[in-house]
């Protein structure tokens, strides 16, 4: 590079500055740029480390008052100043397992269908309005769900959902009692339709890096579509497509706005998912401003902590998982 | 997280828009149930007499963190603070405007106030133990009324809020067993029921549920046009919620019967006052760092109080009563003095 440099329109200058001189410039600037680059890199490791202080200093009086129990105690008493986590822990992960359950499938058809099957003048529409809904701020979903959303569901989906299921025997419990159109359920669709833009057009870009190549061999062989999306796309695309669930995932566990307006805000635990309940995010979001007390405020923070490290797991078990998986393709 | 960062954000951006502001201006911090009329206040107050007010309506809890840490001249809290707390502060406390909280319902062929209920109740149905709304408690509350066997959907607020304390501090007035299980505080451990952010969650709410029961500030049933119920009080009267039936419980309360005037409203006697009155609370220093910044704004609160009553009614709040006002400012003049003992107001 430095030579092409060089040779090219500072030939002139460069004949009449002494070589090293130059050459010596050029050294630094790409040492100062490491430096810099270096320093951004750090920065990240110090505010993620300064993070976790802060949330364990602040965690710590609620930590040391309510030990392990504060994981699974189900009480959240700020009368009595008697709180327990697992209430907002079990909304947290119901709500982004339900989100994951529909955005996952429903994103990933939608990526194979614009790669492989959608005619080219419908490509841009489609692709613009997933990328649209990623742009929506939380607070307009909420809104939306609230008004719009919730009251359709409590009139049309869940008495249907109560009576189809209503006979059987574990389902009628899953989907029971009074349609309020709020709640956990409510909640899990209003995040799958904010993941569904991550995980679509993450899948569609890592779908249309597959080789043509690859592709036109399988269809050589006499491979369906489905089959080259099966055997030849996904397996293809496997990490990226994973990079694109976890990124979901970790939006609909940290989902704050949208979900405080539908969930209900309660903090207990149902059998139901229709039933309100509460996240670790919405406890935070609605507690916080009128927080009385050291030990609430701290077991709000203590709230926060869990959650960072519910994210955490999440990332090492899709690092666990890519690394199993290319292990095994390797063999 | 989310939230506090938005917050913080918020906060720089307020302190950032606020920075060349006259050096006469106000800060305060606390409560949001007072906000409207405190902006409203301060945006007359200003034009009258050029001083300002940077009122940041954070929450009562972070009102009273601030003035703790001496960030603001006055915190403002919807719920009051006991004696010992203030004096280990060394803070005075007095009330600035008052609000009424009302029962909303829906329910088909319900008009607003066609429905009455009370205390007890009211208790029965948030606890859980009444749960359709032909249940005969109510019945035999509203013999003519029409009401379905349905299932009551109660609607309370996820949020801390001085509405959910002054609430809960009536139904723990009035039934002994909501008192044991659950108590009262700005949030409270809810035994049913779904939460929603906000008077305006829970309108909301109350509005799309058929069945539905809750309670909001009185402006909030109004404006959403809301069924709220009639209420049954201590003096066994029915009565509708009005401004006079909210000013009727202020001037029945004994104010000078908790320190600070720390008196909640509910359940008052006299024959006119609706149960659920709630009043917010200015906090500021006995022996301020800066005399006059608490002079100042103890003359907004005077001012207030003797030019904002219409202004306060306007946006459905309740003016302090005469005879209030009048011992408050004794109170100010007696307990709030500059360094050298000299009152400051």
């Amino acid at each position: 590079m430095v030579d092409v440099a060089l040779q090219g329109g500072t030939v002139q200058v460069a004949v009449q500055m002494d070589r090293a001189k130059v050459l010596q410039r050029l050294r630094l600037g790409d040492a100062a740029f490491r430096q810099v680059t270096r320093a951004a890199a750090i920065a990240v490791l110090v505010i993620l480390g300064g993070i976790i202080v802060s949330l364990l200093l602040g965690a710590w009086p609620a930590l040391r008052t309510f030990g392990i129990g504060f994981l699974y105690e189900e009480s959240w008493n700020p009368v009595t100043e008697k709180f327990g986590a697992i209430a907002p822990i079990y909304g947290t992960v119901v709500t982004s397992l339900i989100a994951m359950l529909i955005a996952v499938p429903v994103g990933l058809f939608i990526a194979l269908f614009l790669t492989e099957l959608c005619p080219m003048w419908l490509r841009r529409p489609i692709g613009i309005a997933i990328e649209l809904l990623a742009g929506i701020p939380s607070i307009i979903y909420g809104i939306w769900g609230l008004f719009v959303f919730a009251p359709f569901l409590q009139q049309y989906v869940q008495p249907f959902l109560i009576d189809m299921f209503g006979p059987i025997p574990i389902l009628s419990d899953l989907f029971a009692g009074p349609p309020y159109g709020i709640g956990i359920l409510t909640a899990g669709l209003i995040l799958a339709i904010m993941v569904l833009p991550f995980i679509t057009s993450i899948s569609r870009d890592v779908f249309e890096a597959v080789p043509p190549v690859l592709k036109e061999a399988a269809y050589g062989l006499g491979c369906t579509t489905w089959e080259v999306a099966r055997f030849v796309v996904l397996p293809y695309a496997r990490v990226g497509v994973i990079g694109g669930v976890m990124l979901g995932l970790g939006r609909a566990l940290g989902e704050t706005m949208a979900v405080t307006f539908v969930i209900g805000n309660a903090h207990r635990i149902s059998g139901s998912i229709m039933a309100p309940g509460t996240t670790i995010s919405a406890t935070i979001a609605n507690e916080f401003t009128e927080a009385v007390g050291d030990l609430y405020t701290s077991a709000l923070v203590a709230l926060g902590l869990i959650l960072f490290v519910i994210t955490f797991i999440v990332l090492a078990l899709a690092r666990l998982m890519l690394m199993r998986l290319n292990a095994r393709i390797g063999t | 997280m989310k939230h506090w960062t938005a917050v913080a954000a918020a906060g720089f951006i307020a302190a950032a828009a606020h920075l060349p502001a006259n050096a006469a201006d106000i800060s305060g911090a606390g409560a949001t149930f007072p906000y409207p009329i405190y902006a409203k206040w301060a945006d007359a107050y200003k034009k009258e007499t050029g001083n300002g007010l940077n009122y940041q309506s954070i929450g009562s809890g972070g009102g009273i963190k601030q003035i703790t840490n001496k960030t603001v001249t006055f915190g403002a809290s919807d719920a009051p603070l006991k004696g010992e707390e203030l004096d280990k502060i060394g803070l005075a406390q007095f009330p600035a405007v008052m609000g009424g909280i009302v029962p909303v319902v829906n329910l088909d062929g319900i008009k607003p106030g066609e429905l009455t209920i009370d205390g007890p109740t009211l208790a029965k149905i948030f606890l859980g133990d009444i749960k359709k709304w032909d249940d005969p408690a109510i019945k035999q509350l509203n013999p003519s009324a029409k009401l379905p066997s349905q299932a009551i959907a109660v609607v309370h607020r996820s949020d801390g809020s001085g509405t959910t304390y002054n609430f809960a501090y009536y139904l723990a007035d009035v039934s002994a067993d909501w008192k044991s299980k659950v108590g009262v505080n700005t949030s409270v451990q809810w035994p049913m029921g779904i939460g929603a952010k906000g008077n305006e969650g829970v309108a909301q709410n109350v509005g799309n549920t058929k069945g539905s029961v809750g309670y909001v500030e009185y402006a909030y049933a109004l404006q959403n046009k809301l069924t709220f119920t009639k209420m049954i009080n201590k003096a066994g009267k029915t009565v509708t919620p009005t401004s006079e039936a909210f000013q009727a419980a202020a001037a029945n309360a004994d104010w000078k019967s908790q320190p600070g005037y720390g008196v909640i409203l509910a359940n008052q006697a006299g024959e006119k006052s609706w149960p659920m009155t709630a009043a917010t609370w200015i906090l500021v220093y006995k022996h301020p760092a800066d005399p006059a910044a608490t002079a100042e704004a103890l003359k907004f609160f005077a001012w207030a109080y003797k030019n904002g009553g219409k202004m306060a009614e306007s946006l459905d709040y309740v003016p302090m009563p005469a005879n209030v006002v009048a011992d408050i400012e004794k109170y100010w003049k007696a307990e709030i003095k500059d360094a050298s003992g000299k009152p400051v107001f």
